[in-house]
């Protein structure tokens, strides 16, 4: 059959063997069972524990279905662990930007913010961990909605509360802007939330390219942006450096 | 002219890691390489000396090239190391005895008590500032001369050296047998219990209690001060501090005040409070204990509280009870339920550290009725740590007669915001995270940069100090003080588990 690919049709045999088997399996008795070459199946077996669909045994180092498997449709990386994967490269991004930081993630509608960094000026500020902010309003929702196309979907035929005189309420609009991040893989957001500030932010990516979340600087307008009232290149290079150093360690190969 | 930068090295328990800094404390490169744990019995744990050296001529050169430096752009090394680990070797060939005697190790607990009832063991706290126990390294040198064949000839005839990991890495980057400088800083030697806490000053008194020859001991030097120039791995740089990994987080959080403190949550919990000039003597449990010294000045004193179990609860709840699947996971597990349900968890898995120092005493889990969940548990886990540090500030208080105001926190629980709130709750101060996450390595970077002139004094290195994230208490004091009687009941249930055999 032209056109598939061969070795996600060994991985699918691998996991159909794995559901229908009564206990673990080696990867001795699984090649043997699909009559692979035992370096193959263990290639694939690899990826797979690493995707999370299976599972290898720390005494046995036999294989089974992994947990992920079985709740596929809920997210796949826990929120705290993405805090803790990203906080080592949050703090240098606030250093660097001298603004505030905060790392997001879609929940039911809304931005859930799972990160907060201070901006370095020691001024009182207040972690906004746990916060929902709007998605069509904030760097970090447009950049999470412009990866998400069934929320995105939602969101579009919704109603676009105004926050402000440059919130983006037309669904045309938002669409445009949300294409806009993808073609550039960044995204910003000037005084639509709150007049006077402005944001951006990037894409986190687990392994696949898989969107996980999204992080960004935001804070004064005049800070943010350049004279021409255009999100400030120096800024969005920090930004997308640190994005992708947390896809990287989270096993994002290309970013 | 080019840029300038510090180079750290961070020889810790499970890996030894070289940091690069600029002029504003910003992290510039890092290269980090594990080396292997032995476990060669239940209850010790070894290190092989020789590896982790190799690791460190591997690493060094490779974040500095990362930085894009050469060594000529290198204004200094500063050594942050795991404390009270034990190395013995022979002058002439540099070869250790053995393998590297770790701080979790003891082996020395029988040892400890047969010196416990010897004649004369009062001022051994008195002198040292700490209480005897396996914790430190001298009875471990004595151990180590007393079960290794020949040693204690050898040691007495002068070939045999000591050190912990600063004095080992030190020796060997001078150029070790051809001339190797034979130093240990003033912050390390006050973790052997054979220096004299006053004078700083290696004590006779305590050599000849714990039955260890002079000539073993390197010399004892302050924190921050030029030891001698790299031979090796970079060439013509001067090395110009070490000191005890927990003692540089606190120079890294720039705690230079009295009254400043900081406590690292990494496997186990390492609260230390800055008291200035004064050598306070704990009559709570606390250790005393020399915070940094920058040479030319009078020493700046500390008071430390050290809690054996923290991050390794997690672990084990991750491990052992396979409940999660990753250490982060407990946050969201813990927060699946309102409130611990009733249910308190005491780790004491070898005993409990500060300010209990029971070594009989075994981990507990007490309150358990049919409604506890596994999300009860996750939440009895990260309490444990927020309750052993109010034990531990308590005592502080009540040492030092100054109140703690803020607590500034570093090491992996602090992406833990739970934990966090809940110290903040049931310590009633502000807890605040700094900008930079490896304090350890920041601190042994700040003290040598500032031996040799890059940071010019002690307040140029606060201006590099950020906040990055404050939790603020919000526990209604009743239930405050409620939850802390109910775990110092926990605790007392834990007291007394291990008997001697019955004979
Ligand atoms: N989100 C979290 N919640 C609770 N505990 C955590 C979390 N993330 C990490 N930990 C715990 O923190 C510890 C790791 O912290 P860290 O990396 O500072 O320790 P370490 O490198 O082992 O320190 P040490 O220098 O003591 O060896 C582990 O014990 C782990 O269980």
């Amino acid at each position: 059959m032209p056109g598939l690919v061969q070795s996600i049709e060994r991985a699918a045999a691998i996991l159909r063997l794995l559901a229908s088997s009564a206990g673990r399996l080696g990867v001795g008795e699984i090649a043997r069972s699909l009559d692979l070459p035992k370096g193959t199946a263990h290639g694939i077996l690899r990826t797979l524990q690493a995707v999370g669909f299976v599972e290898q045994d720390k005494t046995s180092g036999k294989y089974q279905l992994g947990a992920a498997l079985l709740h596929l449709g809920t997210s796949y990386l826990d929120v705290n662990e993405l805090r803790s994967r990203s906080i080592n490269w949050a703090d240098p991004l606030a250093a660097r930007s001298g603004e505030a930081v905060r790392i997001g993630t879609l929940l039911e509608g809304k931005v859930l913010v799972v990160h907060h960094v201070f901006r370095p000026d020691d001024s009182l500020q207040t972690l906004d961990v746990g916060a929902l902010l709007p998605l069509h309003a904030t760097a970090l929702g447009k950049v999470l909605l412009a990866y998400d196309a069934s929320t995105a979907a939602t969101v579009l035929r919704g109603e676009l509360e105004p926050y402000s005189r440059r919130t983006l309420v037309n669904p045309r609009a938002l669409a445009r802007a949300l294409a806009a991040v993808r073609d550039a893989g960044w995204g910003a957001e000037v005084e639509e939330m709150t007049v006077g500030e402005a944001g951006i932010a990037a894409p986190i990516r687990g392994y696949g390219g898989l969107v996980v979340g999204a992080i960004g600087v935001s804070g004064a307008v005049e800070r943010i942006c350049d004279t021409k009232g255009q999100p400030n290149p120096t800024l969005v290079a920090y930004v997308r450096d640190a994005a992708r150093a947390v896809s990287r360690d989270l096993g994002a190969a290309r970013w | 002219m080019p840029e300038r930068y510090v180079v750290s090295i961070d020889q810790g328990t499970t890996s030894t890691r070289c940091i690069v800094f600029d002029r504003r404390g910003q992290l510039v490169s890092v290269v980090q390489r594990e080396h292997q744990q032995y476990f060669p019995k239940p209850g010790w744990v070894e290190h092989d000396a020789t590896e982790i050296w190799r690791n460190v001529e591997r690493i060094v050169p490779r974040a500095v090239a990362q930085a894009g430096a050469g060594p000529e752009q290198i204004a200094a090394i500063g050594i942050a190391n795991q404390r009270e680990t034990t190395v013995l070797w022979d002058r002439r060939t540099g070869v250790p005895y053995g393998n590297a005697i770790v701080w979790q190790d003891t082996r020395t607990d029988s040892l400890v008590d047969e010196l416990a009832r010897v004649p004369g063991v009062e001022a051994v706290s008195q002198r040292s500032g700490l209480p005897l126990a396996t914790y430190f390294s001298g009875p471990r040198i004595r151990w180590m001369l007393d079960n290794t064949p020949g040693l204690r000839e050898r040691a007495e005839r002068g070939d045999v050296l000591f050190g912990t990991m600063e004095t080992w890495l030190v020796w060997n980057l001078t150029g070790g047998p051809e001339g190797g400088i034979h130093i240990t800083d003033v912050t390390n030697a006050s973790r052997t219990m054979l220096m004299d806490i006053t004078t700083l000053e290696w004590d006779p008194y305590l050599l000849s209690f714990f039955g260890i020859p002079a000539s073993m001991l390197p010399e004892i030097r302050s924190s921050a001060q030029v030891y001698g120039t790299s031979r090796t791995v970079l060439p013509g740089v001067e090395i110009a501090a070490a000191l005890g990994d927990q003692q540089a987080a606190l120079f890294g959080q720039t705690c230079f005040a009295p009254g400043e403190a900081k406590c690292t949550y990494g496997t186990g919990g390492f609260l230390l409070l800055n008291t200035g000039r004064e050598l306070v003597r704990s009559t709570h449990g606390l250790l005393s204990t020399v915070g940094y010294r920058i040479d030319g000045e009078a020493p700046v004193y500390a008071l430390e509280g050290p809690i054996a179990i923290a991050g390794s609860l997690v672990q084990w709840f991750r491990d052992r009870l396979e409940l999660i699947s990753t250490a982060p996971e407990i946050e969201t597990l813990a927060r699946s339920v309102d409130n611990n349900g009733g249910c308190y968890i005491v780790p004491a898995f070898s005993g409990l550290f500060a300010p209990h120092w029971r070594s009989e005493a075994r981990g507990v889990i007490v309150g358990l009725t049919s409604y506890i969940t596994k999300g009860h548990l996750a939440r009895a886990v990260l309490e444990a740590t927020g309750w052993q540090t109010r034990e531990v500030v308590d005592a502080m208080n009540a040492d030092s007669g100054l109140a703690l105001r803020t607590l500034k926190v570093d090491g992996g629980m602090t992406s833990d915001n739970l934990l966090m709130q809940f110290i903040a709750d049931v310590l009633d101060v502000p807890v605040v995270r700094p900008m930079v996450a490896e304090t350890v390595s920041l601190g042994a970077a700040y003290a040598a940069g500032l031996a040799v002139g890059y940071w010019p004094d002690l307040e140029g290195l606060r201006q590099n100090w950020h906040r990055a994230g404050q939790w603020l208490p919000a526990m209604d004091p009743q239930r405050r003080a409620q939850e802390y009687d109910n775990w110092q009941r926990a605790v007392e249930r834990a007291f007394g588990w291990i008997k001697q055999p019955l004979a």
